[in-house]
């Protein structure tokens, strides 16, 4: 790893006076992507700025049917907590499977969100949920911030404070792990809300995670893992690699949808 | 640089570190307790797994400046006065080959039982093989390291 300057700001203020007197700064929330990422030198930031040492940034409360989770919990914590057990166990699920559990001590859903890894769990999770993203600056819808593979609404300086969930009425994950990494060669979490039915899938876009129009059709209609039989499947857009064709990562996504379903009940 | 200060095995433990200084760094060339191995360097072997705070981490995955204060336990500081029962069960199973990546088993195990003992989950030789996704043995000695874990949340 090159030279970094560590910097552990106390206030939100302190964090984006640390970032705007760096060269180039990176936020630094669990590591579990970033160091890596800066061992290998594909991020040689001259800063680091540490947001764990703000309050409230672990906080976790319900208020009502929504469940605000902070920036810098942990997957542990989430997966472990009942406030978001009992609004959406789904996604404490979701949390639970991220990873293995010394990354889950350290990982963090803020660093994950802001990450946007296109075979992250979280991403899915949250924009299947409608999700708010809020920062130091503004509240983000799930639907606007995902903007494409390792890209973001988040502006320069621009930190994660917390993420709201609301109660979905049902809601499930499932996801095909890559063998050698266990990320999500296809994952998909679906959600029954009051505003309708949301689908996403991670491990699959060329440009990230994305919603499928026509799985939520078919499961508005009826939600059952049979309704997914019917739903014509496009390669178009879906990754290619080492790992899986495009063609075999769409078998996939109505495959993973079927067990989403079907663990939501 | 950064003024850090840990308690590492219950003593207290500072140094002057760059901001880049990795815990498997300060714990191994600072401290010099090589006890924590450093296998892959890229989150993925768990050789270099410590207790921060109680919870197993990947030591080459953690900022040292980012742990002043922590409460961090290596191998060393496992056995008091006599071996920590999952060091016994390592011992009695032969829960080990080379024995390069035993030091993150160990401490692995020892995090899984705390944890379900704290949830009052049980333990099961599946659990432990799932629980263990994080740590890899190139020997490919798993059975044994199963047994041992399975062996110790008995007497843990």
């Amino acid at each position: 790893m090159y030279a970094v300057n560590y910097h552990k700001p106390a206030s939100i203020e302190d964090a984006v006076a640390a970032i705007g007197g760096a060269d180039e700064a990176k936020i630094l929330a669990g590591g579990q992507t970033l160091l890596p990422t800066m061992k290998q030198h594909l991020a040689a930031p001259s800063d680091v700025v540490d947001i764990r040492g703000i309050g409230g940034m672990t906080d976790i409360a319900v208020r009502g049917d929504t469940v605000t989770i902070g920036a810098a919990a942990t997957h542990a914590a989430v997966a472990g907590s009942n406030e978001v057990g009992s609004i959406c166990p789904a996604l404490a699920a979701l949390a639970a499977g991220i990873g293995d559990p010394a990354v889950r001590h350290m990982g963090t859903i803020g660093g994950s969100i802001a990450n946007n890894d296109p075979a992250a769990d979280y991403p899915a999770g949250l924009l299947g949920l409608g999700a708010t993203i809020v920062t130091n600056q503004r509240e983000i819808a799930a639907d606007d911030f995902f903007t494409g593979m390792f890209s973001t609404a988040l502006e320069d300086g621009e930190i994660i404070t917390a993420v709201s969930v609301s109660k979905p009425d049902r809601a499930g994950y499932a996801k095909f792990r890559n063998p050698a990494s266990r990320y999500a060669m296809v994952g998909v979490f679906v959600a029954k809300t009051g505003n309708g039915v949301r689908v996403a899938v991670t491990g699959a876009g060329e440009d990230g995670v994305f919603r499928h129009a026509g799985l939520e059709a078919a499961l508005a209609g009826n939600w059952s893992p049979d309704a997914v039989d019917a739903v014509e499947m496009s390669a178009d857009g879906l990754m290619s690699d080492i790992h899986a064709s495009a063609d075999y990562r769409a078998h996939l996504i109505k495959v993973m949808a079927k067990r989403a379903v079907a663990a939501a009940g | 640089m950064t003024q850090v200060t840990m308690t590492v095995n219950g003593k207290a433990a500072s140094g002057d570190v760059p901001g880049e200084t990795l815990l498997s760094d300060f714990l191994r060339e600072h401290l010099r307790l090589t006890g924590t191995h450093v296998g892959c360097d890229t989150s993925q072997c768990g050789a270099c797994v410590v207790l921060v705070d109680g919870k197993a981490v990947k030591s080459c995955t953690a900022l040292a400046a980012s742990l002043d204060g922590a409460e961090v336990t290596t191998v060393e500081g496992l056995a008091n006065g006599e071996l920590h029962p999952m060091q016994v069960a390592f011992n009695d199973n032969h829960g080990l080959q080379c024995g390069f990546c035993t030091p993150g088993m160990i401490i692995s195990g020892i995090d899984m039982v705390n944890r379900y003992k704290a949830e009052g989950r049980e333990l099961t030789e599946e659990a432990i093989r799932h629980e263990l996704e994080g740590n890899i043995c190139r020997c490919t000695g798993y059975h044994n390291i199963v047994r041992s874990i399975k062996d110790a949340a008995a007497s843990m």
